[in-house]
């Protein structure tokens, strides 16, 4: 990573701010996943219509983030890692969006449920899987504020436990229907909301694939987590 | 692909100057592609080019170590261009190797006679083959469609770029094998700056191009290879997507990235 100082203090003033405003964001959508997981596991209607409301939120840093890009790719034509900076930037930008929105789905679900109920037993798993997809939203937040690769390789290993957890809640879930057609309707609204985070985790690993990017230069979606390492170095 | 020239090795002194100006540089020039050249003043860009078509010799005394291979014309072999001697090896040398200069430097004479002048003193003599030359190289210098109606005026009366584009159809005129470039849209305006920009990448299909340019983004629009030099030795020399995306030497970041000194 360059951390050098740029002869233009404005140009590094620029990096700065959009750097910043990503974290806030990525801050942002961390704690309106933090509300909707909370709202869906206690029936918080409420608290889920505020996350709702405040999507639009998340989506003003998307368009501010997305400005502040293009004016210093238009009076900077960055290079280099200044250059992979700003990709990544754009790149997350857009993931942290769509994890705002699949919070929002979250909270749609968490409303449902408030209003037609669940028992009781229907919520496990739900909550490992969503402290597992939190943890990684915030370590790749880290990683990307730090450049700090080793971390976000660990995020994207973390990426198959929340699948295998995904995948144990779909089958609690399946049993459920089975036992009592009555807890159809609210399965249902679990695995979407299941669904949700396990996408969030996805990218989450995305937001980390971009700061390996950054720091090294190297493009490494689309290669199988085995092979990761060997890409790098 | 063969290089059509190959700096290797090049240790230059000028005359009476208490240490190298360049030392050990290597640089391949790749046939029909576009090679740049570029770090802070003073740092040799401009000496390497004029080694490669030897016009530091046009005054005596200077030194130089190492070979500059230059691609035979019946494309069998090298020769190493530092060996040459006689001024007839010299000037042809200096016609398969032209030069463009950072300044447009128009003859004080026609544009016709401009670009004839060459070709008359290398031995043309008759009107009909002069005229063909004269336009095919306007033609490739993309200035044909300007000055097609005024060949007879003085061509100082032409903008900066088109006596830039000028130049570059004189040099073509002698049907060189490569061109040399030495910052040539550094006292022009961004559009006869991006209309050179276009013919050199067009010039390509024909020549093999070396360019030495100050603005780093010039060489990322139009090299296929860039070179990174600094305090007279080559930093970093590599495709220039790499260079300006992702460059292996710390130094070259910070320098295209305006991080340096």
């Amino acid at each position: 990573m360059n951390t050098r100082k740029h002869i233009s203090h404005k140009f590094d003033e620029e990096i700065a701010a959009v750097t910043s405003s990503v974290l806030n964001m990525g801050g942002l959508v961390l704690q309106q996943l933090d509300l909707a997981v909370t709202a869906l596991l206690t029936s918080d209607k409420t608290m889920a219509e505020n996350v709702i409301a405040d999507d639009v939120k998340v989506n003003t840093f998307d368009v501010s983030i997305d400005e502040m890009c293009n004016r210093i790719i238009v009076m900077r034509q960055p290079t280099a890692t200044d250059l992979r900076l700003i990709m990544a930037i754009i790149k997350t930008t857009n993931d942290l969006e769509r994890m705002g929105d699949e919070a929002k789905r979250i909270a749609r679900q968490a409303i449902d449920i408030s209003e037609r109920g669940a028992l009781p037993d229907q919520f496990d798993s739900m909550e490992q899987l969503a402290t597992r997809v939190k943890e990684m939203l915030n370590r790749s937040l880290d990683a990307f504020a730090r450049k700090d690769i080793e971390e976000a390789f660990e995020v994207i290993g973390l990426d198959q436990k929340v699948d295998k957890d995904y995948e144990n809640l779909t089958r609690q879930q399946i049993t459920h229907m089975m036992e009592d057609p009555r807890k159809i309707p609210a399965s249902i609204d679990l695995l979407w909301s299941a669904r949700a985070l396990e996408r969030i985790g996805d990218r989450s690993c995305n937001i980390c694939e971009y700061v390996i990017y950054l720091v090294k230069g190297k493009d490494v979606r689309h290669i199988e987590m085995s092979e990761l390492e060997a890409h790098i170095e | 692909m063969k290089n059509m020239m190959d700096v290797q090795d090049l240790t230059f002194t000028y005359s009476g100057a208490p240490a190298p100006s360049l030392q050990n540089i290597s640089l391949p020039v790749e046939k029909n592609k576009v090679t740049a050249l570029i770090g802070p003043s003073g740092c040799g860009k401009s000496t390497l080019l004029r080694a490669m078509n030897r016009i530091h010799d046009l005054y005596p005394g200077h030194q130089y170590d190492g070979v500059i291979n230059l691609l035979d014309s019946d494309k069998k072999g090298y020769t190493d261009i530092l060996t040459l001697k006689s001024e007839a090896e010299m000037i042809r040398l200096r016609q398969r190797v032209g030069m463009i200069f950072q300044k447009p430097t128009p003859f004080p004479m026609t544009i016709f006679e401009n670009i004839a002048y060459g070709l008359r003193l290398s031995g043309v003599k008759k009107r009909a083959a002069l005229q063909d030359v004269v336009e095919q190289s306007l033609h490739d210098a993309a200035l044909w469609n300007e000055v097609k109606d005024r060949l007879n005026d003085d061509a100082r009366g032409l903008s900066g770029g088109q006596q830039q584009r000028l130049c570059i159809a004189r040099a073509i005129a002698l049907k060189p094998e490569v061109i040399l470039f030495d910052e040539p849209t550094s006292a022009l305006d961004p559009i006869s700056t991006l209309a050179i920009e276009e013919m050199i990448s067009e010039l390509r299909e024909k020549y093999s191009i070396c360019i030495v340019t100050h603005n780093m983004q010039q060489a990322a629009r139009i090299s296929d290879y860039t070179g990174f030099m600094y305090l007279g030795e080559m930093i970093e020399y590599g495709q220039t997507d790499n260079i300006f995306m992702k460059p292996s030497k710390k130094q070259t970041e910070d320098y295209i990235s305006g991080r340096f000194g």
